[in-house]
């Protein structure tokens, strides 16, 4: 089997990654040996309903300075110290991403340090990889916007499976707002559905949508939220076999795929990630096939400005940088496109 | 005994009444809740063979279902004796490859033309009997669907598993695949697939083989 290792220079200083993808505006300073030295975040909460493109941005905009000035104060460097600018270039929403990279050109340009548009997918995997020394994995990336199985393969982190309509962290977000259940503002819609399905006992027969390697949500979430406004099941088993329903779903694929590539571990990264559940069922899975399991640790699985800068050093140490007047913001930049010369196989 | 061992299932060769059997058995997944994991087991065990009872209808020959069990999640069904297309194809003559690419080619053309998507066509999924007839074979992953997306994926792996095992003849076996298919198919909706397949590779999803 060939693993893959982590090649090219290694020089001093520091790398400050902007992330604003979505709702979140995070700022993370990262050493270029590897230290994460801060990580930054401001969540933007709608009053109700889901994120609203313009509103998010406003929010960005406002709070940029403060997080981006938080991140160098904790990470206690100054701006001349920083040797390279990464930001989230794409997929994205396209008035956050601009609100990120705005920021990001002004002071890649004030600076006259290089400026690098890192891809929000591949920097979920890589410091997933980087977090828990994962090698050569299928990598489950779950979030409110994309669900990803994917794997190295010739120069790119291919897309084995994916879903088809939704993604699985859109699909709790619309489910816990349709069922009311968003009480306290702060907390993760997913980490809501995940206590009330611990309390759930009864399974209840839900849409289950794999189409070979990939998948879709929609119908799930349908059904779900037609099952909780007839009201004649428990909301704790509408919650738990809902959950079931996706997990299962989702370790599916993430089996077939590693059966199909034969690879020896299994990383989950993204903001679902953080859920008990889905980290027990691919356990079990990658347990199954006496492969290695590993999980980006809470601090790294949401949305986050540290993952912007290691992804930025591992392509700035390959000269990858992109000059201000064409960093332009890549609102459908597929992982798959992205080349990733830093992860190089080894001779067999 | 065991003779494959796949991520949905496993194949056993049995004894079925003196004669040579498949036993194709879906494990159950520990990670799945027990009701979900039976609901499941259960629709797919049902599923394929009536697909393959459909592809018969449809004019492609499929292995004869003997039993299936949903309690256990097994079918047994009829071993195909002959060899993978996969193993046979680069040993033959040009013109016996072509016409059996064209053969198999009509094939796919007959199942998409009924609505009947494969979802795994390799050349391993392909029986070439002594007799020089040709068998479909694991339809587990199966579809019964007329989307273009799906028989253009159906077509896409066609054309990745023949450009990985037999690159030699790539481009002349999958030309002759698409013109059975045509045969079949008609010409429009053998150029609307072949469009969806140049879209999927441009999309850079599926990989090539290593």
């Amino acid at each position: 089997m060939c693993l893959p290792k982590i090649v090219g220079s290694v020089r001093k200083g520091y790398c400050l990654g902007i992330e604003s993808t979505a709702d979140d505006f995070g700022a993370g300073v990262v050493a270029f040996g590897g230290e994460v030295l801060s990580n930054v975040n401001d969540t933007y909460v709608p009053e109700r309903g889901g994120i609203h493109p313009r509103e998010a941005a406003r929010h960005h905009a406002d709070v940029a300075g403060k997080v981006i000035a938080e991140a160098l104060k904790r990470a206690k460097i100054g701006y001349n110290e920083l040797a390279a600018i990464a930001f989230s270039q794409g997929p994205g929403l396209g008035p956050c991403l601009r609100t990120g990279a705005t920021a990001a050109r002004a002071l890649a340009s004030y600076l006259s340090i290089p400026l690098v548009g890192v891809n929000h997918c591949v920097a979920h995997i890589e410091i997933g990889k980087h977090a828990t020394g994962a090698r050569d994995p299928v990598a489950l990336y779950v979030s409110g916007g994309n669900t990803i199985v994917s794997a190295y393969e010739a120069r790119r982190y291919r897309v084995f499976g994916e879903t088809l309509d939704i993604a699985v962290g859109n699909c709790l977000d619309v489910f816990v707002r349709e069922a009311g259940l968003r009480a306290e503002a702060r907390k993760a819609p997913g980490k809501v559905v995940e206590e009330l399905a611990a309390k759930g006992k009864r399974f209840v027969s839900l849409p289950y949508t794999v189409k070979g390697m990939d998948l879709s949500f929609s119908g799930l979430l349908t059904a779900a939220v037609s099952l909780l406004r007839e009201k004649k099941v428990a909301i704790e088993d509408v919650c738990f076999s809902f959950q079931e329903t996706a997990f299962s779903m989702l370790t599916e694929v993430t089996e077939r795929v590693l059966a199909h590539t034969e690879k020896g571990e299994v990383l989950l990264t993204g903001g679902v990630a953080a859920n008990l559940r889905l980290q027990s069922m691919l356990r079990t899975m990658a347990e199954d096939h006496g492969t290695r399991f590993l999980v980006v640790p809470r601090e790294f699985s949401a949305d986050n400005g540290a993952m912007i800068a290691w992804a930025g050093i591992l392509n700035f140490n390959h000269g990858i940088t992109i000059p201000v007047e064409k960093s332009f913001v890549k609102l459908k930049w597929r992982l798959d496109t992205v080349e990733v010369p830093w992860v190089e196989e080894q001779e067999c | 005994m065991l003779i494959k061992k796949g991520a949905e299932a496993s194949l056993y060769l049995e004894d079925w009444h003196g004669r040579k059997a498949i036993l194709k058995k879906r494990a159950p997944k520990k990670y799945r809740v027990p009701e979900l994991d039976k609901e499941i087991q259960t629709r797919r065990t049902k599923h394929e063979p009536q697909v393959m009872h459909r592809a018969k209808e449809a004019g492609v020959p499929t292995p004869i279902v003997f039993l299936v069990d949903l309690e256990e999640a097994t079918i047994v069904m009829e071993y195909v004796d002959g060899k993978q297309v996969k193993q046979v194809l680069n040993g033959l003559l040009q013109d016996e490859r072509k016409r059996l690419c064209g053969r198999i080619g009509e094939l796919v053309g007959k199942l998409h033309s009924n609505g009947i998507v494969h979802g795994d066509l390799t050349t391993s999924n392909i029986i070439l009997t002594p007799s020089g007839g040709v068998v479909f074979v694991d339809f587990g992953l199966s579809e019964q669907t007329s989307e273009v997306e799906a028989r253009g994926v159906d077509l896409h792996l066609m054309k990745r598993a023949i450009a990985s095992t037999h690159f030699m003849h790539a481009e002349e076996c999958f030309d002759a695949v698409m013109a059975g298919y045509e045969k079949i198919a008609g010409k429009k909706a053998a150029c609307e697939v072949l469009e969806k397949v140049a879209k999927i590779e441009r999309r850079g999803r599926y990989i090539s083989e290593r």
